[in-house]
């Protein structure tokens, strides 16, 4: 018992030093910094480099992994939100997400993908006190982050920058009117944030022991986890959440086994978004109106197509692979259709009705367990599976997310976000229904009057069909009343609320029929692979259909099939490396939201 | 020498223009009030001389010097100093840290001014470690004075300093306004709805209407013109 609760505390030290950072750049700069968590990896990579490669001792590493990581969060802040300061907040949401993507998939390449051994610096089982047994590490880990979090309460206290930061935090006018300069006193917040992050990251290494360039997105969502438990902006609250969050998977973990420690920190934050959204510390003040995506794509129109080009096209998508591509080229098109299916999706939710989701890829990997399970298991005729997994994953969508519909803008982010998370570890751990990690395989290839669809120009032409379907429907819905409605919503909540609109319900049905589309792909998908496992719906799926949606103009339908083609057809095309593909994919995405908010097929309306 | 002189200012806000052509003065040991309607550029006059917004034409200058590119920072420390609109005290901060924070823009001497502004107002003293979002609006409005107080100015600009106060405060700030301009020989340039509260200790008066100054000239003179009296008397 005591063991654990210890363990946790040691472990929910590091949480609660980024969830510290997290609180104290979201309370000056009014920002999500999502790319916090690769400040923790970073921190730890370096630290591992400095005394492995180097051979530093500990307060050198902590030394040089201060300087390295304080210089990072001053990058973040310039290149990824100072400039978007003026726009609403979802785009340095949106920005910091693809710098965190750059950072990560940046380090793999620096330093590579594998797990490596953090070296054990010091003892882990010296010291014993009653029945007690820990190490100087456990001992060194507290008294560091103790330590780093009173001298952070000293210097917001009793400092005169400390005191600005504060004074900016709660409200920024009138810190300018003191004389207090804004842009400095927003990049101190982001270095002091980032050198907790990153000695947390060293801190964690050490205890963590295995250590990869991507560790920060898994600690990292922890972090998120705790910052949003304690109350966003709630420095008292981020170390509370941090050390509670840190308990709590240590029990968790060590009753369940590791699996579950996703599971749980996920399932903590979904439950504190729907009890408790300002969290146990916070005021209830943070969810202030804030249209989130109607200021900063309003200005776009989409690029409208006449019917006879939209004709053209279609025929095109159906003639040329059947005469002119080999079957290599055949099935990246169905990557790039499924794809399409998925980013169609998100144009409904995200660009119609305007609420950004991180976790597109739940739907997609509900859908696609539905039709394998049900395929494999009961032996389902593919035709009518199809249907099924869209209405599962259009429910569990809806499920999931409304009850984050009190919330506004981040908040609801970080709930899809959560819940794309949260799939993905279900699925690795309800092992009796889905079979865990080892996933679902030999599902069978639908069949047509008789002929099974398994060639690659057969599989085409039935995923196309379906894409120029769901490409119609969103369409038509975008036209239609109620495309209307998703649109007052977006664009001010609070107005279509005084005109009578239930927006609550208007929002989970974009989440709904959203949800049924990507469930349909899902299904598509696993039958396309014939093999389906929880890995293949991580977070990076999520990120490439915003990516894509993003790209193409987040409310253009024309836009998601065209960004389909550019982000996963060309890369394929080209046999770009994973790694490198997912480093471009966050280039592309911070270089839009910085240059081109509007995306590819969108114009600006003047 | 003035103390502040807007020379001919124009401001732009993208394509529409706030302001015309606004000259204006106030001299050492002034209290000055601008009056005028809503939407009638008092905020951005305000913010103009504060420097958080740029004039695209025209000069501010304080005591003689330019400083229409000046930051505000370097504008307090040549004198300014700020009552924003609604006081807005930093609610979660105790009464002392948002005295200091008044003082940002100095490095020596705060501690001693942190003692003045305590005698003046022995009520800060009493609550300097409550949070300032705790203290009634009155004594919000003192914390506003006192941490404007803080950079040691010679003019304090005061945006509708009697703003959403109960009556019975407003006449004490009126009288605190003119306590600090008698006895610390501070200059005041107020922006006020109130005309006729305004107008009862000011020296001298600007009316701005739609970006241009439409009337100016000593405070009794105002009070009795018959278009400031149909336009903001309301007799």
């Amino acid at each position: 018992m005591l063991d654990t609760a210890l363990a946790g505390l040691v472990n929910g030290s590091s949480y609660a030093l980024l969830a510290l950072g997290l609180s104290l750049i979201f309370g000056v700069a009014n920002v999500i910094n999502f790319a916090h968590a690769s400040v923790f990896a970073v921190g730890a990579m370096s630290g591992w480099w400095f005394s492995v490669d180097l051979d530093w001792p500990l307060w050198t590493v902590l030394l040089g992994v201060v300087a390295v990581t304080g210089l990072l969060g001053l990058v973040i802040n310039l290149v990824a939100v100072t400039p978007l300061a003026k726009a609403p907040p979802i785009a340095a949401l949106l920005s910091t997400f693809a710098v965190s993507v750059v950072v990560d998939n940046g380090a793999q390449l620096v330093f590579g993908p594998e797990t490596r051994r953090f070296p054990a610096l010091l003892a882990t089982d010296n010291l014993g006190l009653g029945g007690l047994r820990f190490g100087t590490l456990d001992v060194t880990i507290l008294v560091v982050a103790i330590g780093l979090m009173l001298l952070l309460g000293w210097f917001l206290r009793a400092t005169r920058y400390g005191r600005a930061i504060r004074a900016v935090a709660q409200d920024r006018d009138a810190a300018a009117q003191m004389g207090i300069p804004l842009a400095r006193v927003q990049n101190l917040a982001f270095v002091v944030a980032s050198v907790l992050g990153g000695v947390a990251g060293v801190l964690g290494g050490m205890y963590l022991n295995n250590i990869s360039p991507t560790v920060g997105s898994t600690v990292g969502m922890s972090a998120f986890a705790a910052a949003t438990l304690g109350g966003l902006g709630s420095l008292p609250g981020a170390v509370a959440g941090g050390l509670l969050l840190g308990v709590v998977e240590a029990f968790g973990v060590s009753w369940w086994g590791g699996n579950a420690r996703t599971l749980i920190t996920f399932a903590v934050l979904l439950l504190v978004l729907w009890v408790r959204p300002s969290g146990l510390f916070g005021k209830r003040t943070p969810l202030a109106a804030e249209p989130m995506t109607g200021t900063f794509f309003g200005a776009a129109r989409t690029v409208r197509l006449k019917p006879w080009q939209v004709a053209v096209a279609a025929v095109a998508a159906y003639v040329v692979p059947a005469v002119a591509l080999d079957d290599y080229t055949v099935q990246i098109g169905v990557q790039v259709v499924v794809y399409a299916i998925l980013a169609l999706s998100l144009t409904l939710v995200s660009g119609q009705a305007g609420q950004i989701s991180l976790g597109q890829a739940a739907p997609l990997a509900i859908g696609a367990y539905t039709s394998a399970l049900l395929t494999t298991a009961t032996g389902m005729d593919f035709w009518l599976s199809l249907p099924v997994a869209g209405v599962v994953a259009a429910v569990l969508s809806v499920v999931l997310v409304s009850p984050s519909w009190r919330l506004r803008g981040h908040y609801v982010s970080i709930a899809t976000l959560a819940t794309g998370l949260l799939v993905a570890a279900a699925a690795v751990n309800f092992d009796w229904l889905t079979n865990g990690p080892s996933g679902v395989s030999a599902i069978p290839p639908p069949s047509l009057f008789g002929a099974e669809v398994s060639a690659p120009l057969a599989v085409y032409f039935l995923d196309l069909t379906i894409l120029l379907v769901v490409l119609l429907l969103v369409v038509r819905l975008r036209r239609s009343t109620l495309g209307r409605i998703w649109s007052a919503v977006r664009e001010d909540e609070v107005a279509a609320r005084s005109s009578g609109i239930a927006a609550a319900d208007y929002k989970s049905l974009a989440f709904g029929i959203g949800g049924f589309v990507a469930g349909i792909g899902g299904a598509l998908f696993a039958q396309q692979y014939g093999y389906i496992d929880p890995s293949v719906f991580g977070i990076s799926v999520s990120l490439l259909a915003l990516t894509i949606v993003v790209l193409g103009g987040l409310n253009s339908p024309l836009g998601a099939v065209v960004g389909a083609i550019v982000l996963v057809g060309l890369p394929e095309a080209l046999r770009m490396l994973e790694e490198t593909r997912m480093l471009t994919y966050g280039l592309l995405l911070l270089a839009v939201v910085l240059f081109r908010p509007q995306g590819l097929m969108g114009k600006v309306a003047r | 020498m003035s103390l502040l002189e807007l020379d001919s200012v124009s401001v732009f806000y993208g394509q529409t223009q706030a302001l015309y052509d606004v000259s204006l003065v106030v001299e050492p040991g002034e209290i000055v009030c601008l009056l005028g309607g809503n939407a009638s550029g008092k905020s951005t006059t305000m913010k103009t001389i504060l420097g958080l917004t740029t004039p695209r034409t025209g000069e501010v200058r304080l005591a003689g010097e330019r400083v229409s590119r000046l930051a505000p920072a370097g504008r307090i420390r040549r004198g300014l100093a700020s009552v924003p609109e609604a006081r807005r005290v930093f609610p979660e901060m105790s009464v002392e840290d948002n005295l200091l924070t008044g003082a940002f823009t100095r490095r020596s001497g705060v501690r001693a001014e942190l003692a003045s502004v305590y005698e003046s107002f022995p009520r800060l003293a009493e609550r300097r470690r409550q949070p300032a979002g705790t203290l009634s609006g009155g004594e919000q409005q003192m914390l506003a004075f006192g941490r404007a107080l803080m950079s040691a100015p010679t003019l304090i600009c005061m945006d509708e300093p009697t703003m959403g106060l109960a009556p019975i405060f407003v006449d004490r700030v009126l009288d605190l306004i003119a306590a600090l301009n008698r006895d610390r020989g501070l200059a005041v340039l107020m922006v006020e709805q109130n005309a006729e509260l305004a107008l009862s200790i000011a020296h001298r008066g600007y009316v701005l209407n739609t970006g241009h100054i439409a009337l100016s000239g000593p405070a009794a003179a105002l009070i009795d013109n018959p278009a400031i009296r149909t336009a903001y008397l309301g007799a």
